[in-house]
């Protein structure tokens, strides 16, 4: 998408042995700085992030011991078979996948169809409807939630997993955006030589675009993973039966219950996380590609 | 031909029109509906005109909750845009090794599911034996009680967004990394130092993304509602009671749904107007 590695800074030019010593030592201190501050926020990224590892592994009196315990003596796996065996994550487990595997499907077929119609079918008022496309992004959740909420359950839609997933079949602003961007970049020629062998566009969609689209779409589908993994508000208001509770709302049941076991909890709670740290492991130029696109526009 | 253009297009986009109508334009107006009326999902609705909007600003835990979300915006979003963009700035320079590594380092919160991102934080802010005030205890400082204290609790989610803002660091990051080079040894040739080409090319040149993180992040700011829910459910004394948690509140716990619908509006009109206007200064801002 572009280049990543612009260098902004010019080279000082390197220190000559006619200069002074002194001289030399102060064109560095500004490197040496710059390292320094960088090291030390980093470290405060990361130290919370190991403390929640570590945190999982810890006996509960380490937990909460003053001073602070960095390592824990035994690593306490066992917390991790506890935490299965006492919260229902295996169910909540498999309520997430449904609800995020069926809208990775309507995420993908609906949003780059509907791309494909801004980006490669000319017709009248696209841009002006694509525009109406974008404001919706600004909309506040809180703006449609009520509405929606009265809606499925007048459709008899809540306590089931419909209110989480029947939306993502009709397309995301978001995901539009950036679905277009990419369609657009594809030379038009391909398209022409298609339609003068007769190909449909849809045809032109299904076996030219979208196999040249892949990079975006895992994108799309990384984006649509997370939110839906990770997603709170939506099951909260949506899934009122606790046997159709998603990690996220059942993680907050645990908590808000009485006396919670919090070494538990954070086994819990990482077990949430792993996850998704293997796709950014894996994925990592998907992510980051992703992200820095998202920022550019003006 | 045209028709038949314009058939084919309308045709792939109609999975978005379909959603359009029912799930986005449908409930905005049955929103603005709601808000003229008296209604607890119970029944019908009463019309009841300006009435929720009247009450809305003679509710003094409305007000509340609407100046903690602009703290939020005015404090939070500053203080975390100005530390986002020193950083990005730092990472921008050639002769740092290991880029990658520091991107993945502050990448890595964001990944964190919002619930889990709560829980590790009560722990964290916990005032005896949490990380923060064991850290400050090593060099004998006193630690606050942070989400415990009402003058704390509100800095304490703007350390946790900051913890969790490291997409915007990458935005911005590769917004820097789209300025020429040229720039910058021109005003070397001129003589400039460090902190001049900051302030006269890096910022200026990176106004469109600024902006845009600023316009995402008030309307996030003003959407934020899981880690208040999860961590101290408004309190301590309201100190934490947000904009969309009040709203939560009303619609699924006090069950005053045309209430909350003139709070959805309100938050409407605040978001649009905010972006509109951040979108105008911007564009007074723009180098000639």
């Amino acid at each position: 998408m572009k280049a990543m590695q612009v260098d902004t800074v010019v080279p000082v030019p390197r220190a000559n042995r006619s200069q002074p010593a002194w001289q030399r030592f102060s064109q560095r201190v500004p490197l040496v700085l710059t390292y320094l501050v960088l090291v030390l926020i980093a470290l405060a990224y990361v130290i919370p992030f190991l403390w929640l590892l570590s945190g999982a592994l810890k006996s509960n009196h380490e937990l909460f011991a003053s001073p602070v315990v960095w390592i824990p003596k035994h690593w306490m796996f066992s917390n991790f078979v506890e935490a299965f065996r006492q919260f229902p994550f295996l169910l909540y487990l498999r309520n997430t996948l449904i609800i995020v595997g069926c809208n990775l499907v309507g995420v993908v077929l609906s949003n780059t169809l509907i791309a494909y119609g801004f980006a490669r079918v000319n017709w009248p008022f696209r841009n002006a409807v694509f525009i109406l496309v974008l404001a919706t992004m600004m909309l506040p959740f809180q703006v449609t939630m009520i509405p929606l909420f009265v809606l499925f359950t007048n459709l008899g839609w809540i306590g089931t997993f419909l209110p989480l997933i029947v939306p993502s079949f009709f397309g995301n602003a978001f995901y539009i955006f950036l679905l277009r961007q990419f369609f657009i970049g594809i030379p038009k020629d391909l398209s022409d030589s298609a339609k003068v062998d007769g190909a449909s566009e849809f045809r032109i969609y299904w076996q030219i675009i979208l196999p040249l689209a892949k990079p975006v779409v895992t994108t799309v589908a990384i984006f649509s993973f997370i939110h839906d993994w990770g997603d709170f508000i939506g099951p909260l208001v949506f899934l009122s039966n606790n046997k159709l509770y998603t990690l996220s709302l059942g993680i907050q049941q645990i908590m808000s219950a009485n006396d919670p076991r919090w070494t538990l909890l954070l086994a819990v709670g990482v077990s949430m996380t792993v996850p998704v740290l293997l796709l950014f492991f894996f994925m990592q130029r998907q992510f980051i590609q992703g992200i820095s696109f998202t920022g550019i526009k003006d | 031909m045209n028709k038949r253009s314009l058939r084919t297009g309308l045709l792939f986009i109609s999975p978005w029109i379909v959603g359009f109508v029912v799930f986005t334009a449908y409930p905005v107006f049955a929103s603005l509906y709601y808000s003229l009326t008296d209604y607890s999902m119970i029944g019908t609705p009463r019309f009841v005109g300006l009435q929720n909007y009247v009450n809305l600003f003679s509710d003094k835990v409305f007000l509340t909750s609407l100046a903690n979300t602009l703290y939020m915006v005015v404090i939070g979003l500053s203080f975390i845009t100005v530390s986002t963009v020193t950083i990005a700035i730092l990472l921008n320079n050639r002769r740092i090794k290991g880029l990658s590594f520091f991107r993945v380092v502050f990448f890595l919160p964001t990944l964190v599911p919002t619930v889990v991102l709560s829980v590790l934080w009560i722990w964290i802010l916990e005032p005896d034996t949490g990380l923060i005030n064991s850290i400050l205890h090593l060099f004998g400082i006193p630690g606050p009680g942070w989400l415990a204290s009402p003058a704390w609790a509100k800095p304490s989610f703007i350390l946790m967004a900051l913890w969790g803002a490291g997409n915007m660091i990458i935005i911005y990051l590769a917004g820097l990394q789209d300025i020429s080079p040229a720039l910058y040894e021109a005003a070397s040739l001129d003589g400039a130092n460090a902190w001049q080409k900051a302030v006269h090319i890096t910022v200026p040149m990176l106004r469109p993304v600024i902006v845009f993180n600023v316009i995402t992040g008030l309307i996030g700011t003003f959407q934020s509602f899981a880690e208040a829910f999860i961590m101290t459910n408004g309190g301590p004394n309201n100190a934490t009671l947000f904009y969309s948690l009040y709203l939560y509140e009303n619609a699924f716990q006090y069950f005053k749904i045309g209430y909350a619908s003139a709070m959805a509006w309100i938050l409407l009109i605040i978001v649009l107007g905010c972006t509109v206007l951040l979108l105008k200064f911007s564009h007074q801002l723009r180098p000639e």
